[in-house]
């Protein structure tokens, strides 16, 4: 049931959009769908962040991965355990372009049938960062696509992505590496018994959505090639707010477009606003420093203590029989 | 009468007829000796606690207040709306599995609902249903489930079964801390009466005597004056510290486990040595006579009650800084919390260490430094003189304490410390210690006795590692700076690796350090015969 | 073949299903993670029961002494007597190593000579269940003195110095100088 849902609710989209097609709801699929779409997705995200923004952070509350800033001859890690908001933004540098923490980590396992150790795994980092730097890659290229001329730079990219050089047209690494990694970040998520366990609908939809705009995109550009300059005049007719509907767009890439759409609007109100969350994770985004700086808390507010006159008045003839000063004898 | 049937095979096959099923389907089961026994209603009446009623783990009704889930929704509300941790932890959760297997809980129980991320799901699920738009309209597809009472006894289970180390937090891609989800769960569960007594107890003495322990002022001095004694005996030397003395310098607070407790008390003759020898213009004082703060393991005011007493001693007392002895989460509250809670300590100075004169910059504001800190310094600046071959019946290996480990980054001033102190030391595997290091298994108020088999299984982890420099090097003594460690490690290592100690560090110290004046020693700080002086009186 | 060599030969298969036996043992959420080839090593319950059972069957195969064989079974009971189990689900493990000698040797039982063999085998598997047991029971009795021995620790010296107090009341003379008169006949001075 947490598999076949949103299997079926990808598959439904995808029906959706070749009736659609079909029945030449073209203009509600080529522009209502995907302004609405980024529409949600903007503002989507704008209202997740805020909302999370207006809850205060009270206390200083780093999670420390290294040695505190101390006695001068004691060599600090200034990437885990940050004591200048520079050290910060190398630690969520690091964490955000290199899965820091994903990279450290390791897992139980049995050497020589005696020894119990912990070693390093870096399958689900490998996993992670390939996806995820596949889709940028892949993102950034469809710029082309809403750019006119297109920038100097994505021939670069395109450069980069299409070094094997295989087929024509030429073969970009980075469609056929997020098809890849979507399946292990699927697979793993059936084959691992822990993480299968823990996995929810709402954890395989994206991923079906994902596997499947990326093999819709490569179905369009390797074997059923679809128009791309009617595309192009779709897509600059979008980013011009002149809609235009191209005649000759095969429906498969109203498919793709309606998947991207949905991912798009998905976004803020699923897991994957953990792109933005990363960044306001107190745990990570703080300086480790309350110590040298107190941190103030907004909502901070008096309590009812047990004052040390309250506490002498309780014990005074002990104290003073054990010779303890008292403040009133 | 029945036949006696039993065969092995019977007995081995545990038959669970019921086909797997998803984690939200599967019933909490409270089994004995996992759980610490609840509250006594006169502690939490003495810090003034809310819906206070009877009520034990194992019953099916728990008498829990008639508007509690209304109880329990408002003061998530509340807490979304104040912690930005709390709200975010709740919605970017990518259930990835990296946390799944770092927490102690699940490698030693195996019960997946110790995975860090199912424990938070257990909350997340309510969270969902009722503060989300996909939780309501969706439900369980979208992993949210109503708040029931068996929902409620579970969060309450399994976050008793949480010791808020953090290590989930290391290698989580988004620093979710598993320990920020637990505490605000136990508030939650606190908001309803469910209090464990091992916690409230402590909280209760804490508040009125001001520590945990419950020892009033002339019971510390006299268990204070004990141990005078024994290091009289062991030294030749009577050290006279003062109590509650207004002008002096410094003021030391320190988990009153180190007061009271074995091993702890070796730890404070250290703490006494050490100063004596220094010369050091300190005092102890018997109302904040409590660095540890079990207030912390119930709500965040409560902590802040508790901890209210430190800057207030030092504010009366006139000290000009404070320093703090070994203890983890005392540490974790000292470093992260007290200066926001009670501060701003205007009335103190930096600290500055009266022998060599290093201003402790990194403290500035709170005005309080920690033990090794100030021990490493003096080492440093060669201002003690060791005997380390006093310590050469040891085989010394360093267990990070989670607090000290993760909410301070504390790993290599005790270090230090232990190598000029030991002539044999040895780190225990890599991924077992420094930010990585496993949980003794009993902290956040855990440390009962009713719960040994949880203690037990949750301290496997750290016990295996421990078991490996025993076996590989002969390690007998574990040191640490917590005082929840020097309890419950002791009777983790005797059931997992019998043999070895547990000790702290200014043990270690204390039993190195040639003092002016001392005669010539025959005994260690236990009492027990040094190697070689077999005899020697 | 003689049955030792029939032992070492077999010795992965059995130590497989012994090991299988034992994983069935534990709830179905535990076992199903312990199951997958992988993920059963990659805790301390699971490879600790592992290496303690490779470990006892050399240990038979070698004949080894009690000693040996008592400290790898250790290793396994000690886990076990901490988990939600009766104390005979704790050990009946031990006796699952039979079925799973038999089930391999299915093919050579008929041989009069094999099967006394494994006879005088199961004999002393038999008296690995009644070691267990003795080891069970000191675990056990450790847990119970740990909860005893903990409020011990932490009231050890209240008990002492009461004790004290009433000494010197009794004996009309210093607590101190008691103190230091009982710490030097404690070390034989």
């Amino acid at each position: 049931m947490k598999i076949l849902f949103p299997f079926f609710a990808v598959i439904a989209l995808v029906l959706l959009a070749v009736l659609g097609t079909a029945a030449n709801l073209h203009f509600l699929f080529g522009v209502v769908i995907p302004y609405a779409a980024l529409f949600i997705f903007i503002f989507g995200v704008i209202y997740r962040v805020l909302k999370w923004a207006k809850s205060p952070v009270p206390f200083c509350i780093p999670t420390t991965c290294g040695q505190q800033k101390s006695l001068p001859w004691i060599k600090q890690n200034k990437l885990e355990n940050p004591s200048s908001t520079l050290h910060v933004i190398g630690r969520m540098a690091l964490e955000v372009l290199t899965f820091r923490s994903l990279f450290r980590n390791i897992k139980g396992e049995l050497r020589d049938s005696s020894k119990f150790v912990y070693g390093s795994d870096k399958w689900l980092w490998l996993g992670g960062i390939a996806f995820h730097y596949a889709f940028l890659i892949v993102l950034l290229r469809h710029i082309r696509l809403f750019a006119e001329p297109t920038p100097a730079y994505l021939y670069i990219l395109e450069a980069f992505d299409g070094f094997l050089q295989i087929g024509i047209p030429r073969l970009f690494a980075t469609g056929v590496v997020l098809l890849a990694a979507a399946a292990f970040l699927f697979l793993r998520r059936i084959y691992v018994p822990q993480v299968r366990y823990i996995s929810l609908a709402a954890d395989y939809f994206p991923l079906f959505l994902i596997m499947c705009i990326a093999a819709t995109g490569i179905i369009m550009r390797y074997f059923f090639k679809t128009d791309i300059v009617g595309v192009k005049e779709l897509t600059m007719g979008l980013v011009s707010f002149s809609p235009v509907i191209p005649k000759g767009v095969g429906s498969i890439f109203y498919v793709h477009l309606l998947l991207v759409s949905a991912l798009f609007a998905y976004f803020p109100f699923s897991k994957l606003v953990h792109m933005a969350g990363v960044f306001l994770s107190p745990t990570r985004n703080m300086v480790a420093n309350s110590r040298e700086f107190r941190h103030v808390n907004p909502w901070n507010y008096p309590v009812k203590v047990h004052t040390y006159e309250e506490y002498e008045e309780d014990f005074r003839e002990k104290m003073k029989m054990a010779e303890i000063p008292v403040e009133k004898e | 009468m029945a036949k006696f049937t039993a065969k092995p095979k019977d007995l081995i096959h545990i038959d669970f007829k019921n086909p797997q099923t998803g984690w939200m389907d599967t019933p909490v089961d409270i089994r004995e000796h996992m759980y610490c026994h609840p509250s006594k209603a006169k502690d939490l009446e003495t810090v003034g606690f809310p819906n206070i009623h009877e009520w034990k783990p194992i019953d099916e009704n728990w008498n829990l207040p008639e508007n509690w889930k209304e109880t329990v929704l408002n003061g998530i509300k509340e807490r979304l709306q104040k912690y930005r941790s709390f709200h975010v932890f709740m919605d970017i959760c990518v259930r990835c599995g990296a946390c799944a297997d770092k927490c102690h809980f699940y490698l030693g129980t195996g019960d997946p609902k110790n995975m860090p991320v199912l424990r938070a799901e257990l909350l997340r699920s309510v969270y969902r249903k009722y503060f989300t738009a996909s939780g309501k309209i969706l439900g369980k597809t979208a992993g949210a489930r109503e708040l029931t009472e068996d929902v409620l006894k579970e969060i309450w289970n399994y976050y008793y079964q949480c010791t808020e180390c953090r290590r989930c937090s290391v290698f989580c891609p988004y620093g979710i801390d598993q320990a920020e989800i637990t505490m605000i769960g136990r508030e939650l569960t606190n908001l309803v009466g469910l209090q464990l007594g091992w916690i409230a107890g402590p909280v209760a003495n804490c508040y009125m005597k001001g520590n945990h322990l419950g020892l009033e002022p002339h019971t510390i001095k006299s268990n204070i004056e004990m141990m005078l004694d024994d290091i009289e005996t062991i030294t030749g030397i009577r050290i006279n510290p003062t109590f509650n003395r207004k002008g002096a310098e410094i003021l030391f607070v320190t988990p009153s486990g180190d007061l009271f407790a074995m091993p702890g008390i070796y730890t404070a003759m250290g703490y006494l040595m050490l100063f004596h020898e220094l010369g050091l213009d300190y005092t102890w004082s018997t109302y904040a006579s409590e660095g540890g703060n079990f207030g912390f393991f119930s709500s965040n005011e409560m902590a802040k009650r508790l901890n209210s007493k430190i800057y207030a001693e030092a504010k009366r007392l006139g000290v000009k800084w404070v320093l703090g002895g070994e203890c983890g989460h005392m540490w974790r509250v000292l470093h992260q919390y007290m200066d926001t809670w009670n501060g701003p300590a205007d009335f103190l100075e930096v600290p500055r260490s009266p022998i060599t004169g290093t201003v402790f910059d990194n403290a500035k504001s709170t005005k309080m430094t920690h033990i090794s800190e100030f021990t490493a310094d003096l080492i440093k600046h060669g201002k003690l003189k060791f005997d380390k071959s006093r310590n050469d019946h040891l085989k010394v290996t360093y267990h990070d304490s989670c607090n000290t480990a993760r909410g301070m980054g504390m790993f290599e001033e005790p270090r230090y410390i232990i190598k000029n102190v030991c002539n044999h030391f040895y780190d225990m595997p890599e991924n077992t210690i420094r930010e990585k290091t496993f949980c003794c298994g009993s902290g956040t108020g855990l440390n009962a006795s009713e719960n040994m088999e949880l203690r037990m299984r949750g301290g496997l982890p750290r016990a295996n590692a421990v078991k490996y420099v025993h076996e590989q090097h002969g390690v007998n003594m574990l040191a640490n700076i917590c005082a929840i460690d020097r309890a419950t490690l002791s009777a983790s290592m005797d059931y997992w690796v019998p043999g070895v100690g547990v000790a702290g560090i200014s043990e270690l110290v204390g039993n190195a350090l040639i003092m002016k004046g001392e005669k010539e020693r025959t005994a260690d700080l236990r009492g027990e015969t040094l190697p070689g002086k077999e005899g020697a009186e | 073949m003689s049955f030792n060599e029939f032992l070492s030969e077999k010795k992965p298969a059995i130590l497989k299903k012994w090991f299988d036996a034992i994983l069935d043992t534990y709830p179905a959420d535990t076992a199903n993670f312990l199951k997958k080839q992988k993920d059963r090593f990659a805790n301390p319950v699971g490879s600790t029961i592992y290496s303690g059972m490779d470990s006892l069957l050399n240990s038979l195969l070698n004949d080894d002494d009690a000693d040996a064989i008592s400290k790898y079974l250790d290793d396994i009971v000690r886990i076990r007597a901490v988990q939600d189990f009766t104390p005979s689900q704790s050990l009946a493990f031990v006796f699952s190593l039979k079925d799973a000698v038999r089930e391999e040797a299915a093919s050579k039982i008929n041989s009069p000579d094999f099967s006394a063999k494994l006879i005088a085998f199961e004999r002393r598997v038999d008296a690995l269940a009644l070691a267990a047991f003795d080891i069970y029971m000191k675990c056990r009795e450790k847990i119970y003195d740990l909860k005893a021995n903990e409020l011990r620790n932490m009231t050890v010296k209240l008990v002492e110095r009461a004790n004290l107090i009433f000494e010197a009341r009794y004996r009309d003379i210093d607590l101190k100088d008691l103190v230091l008169e009982g710490n030097k006949s404690e070390r034989g001075e």
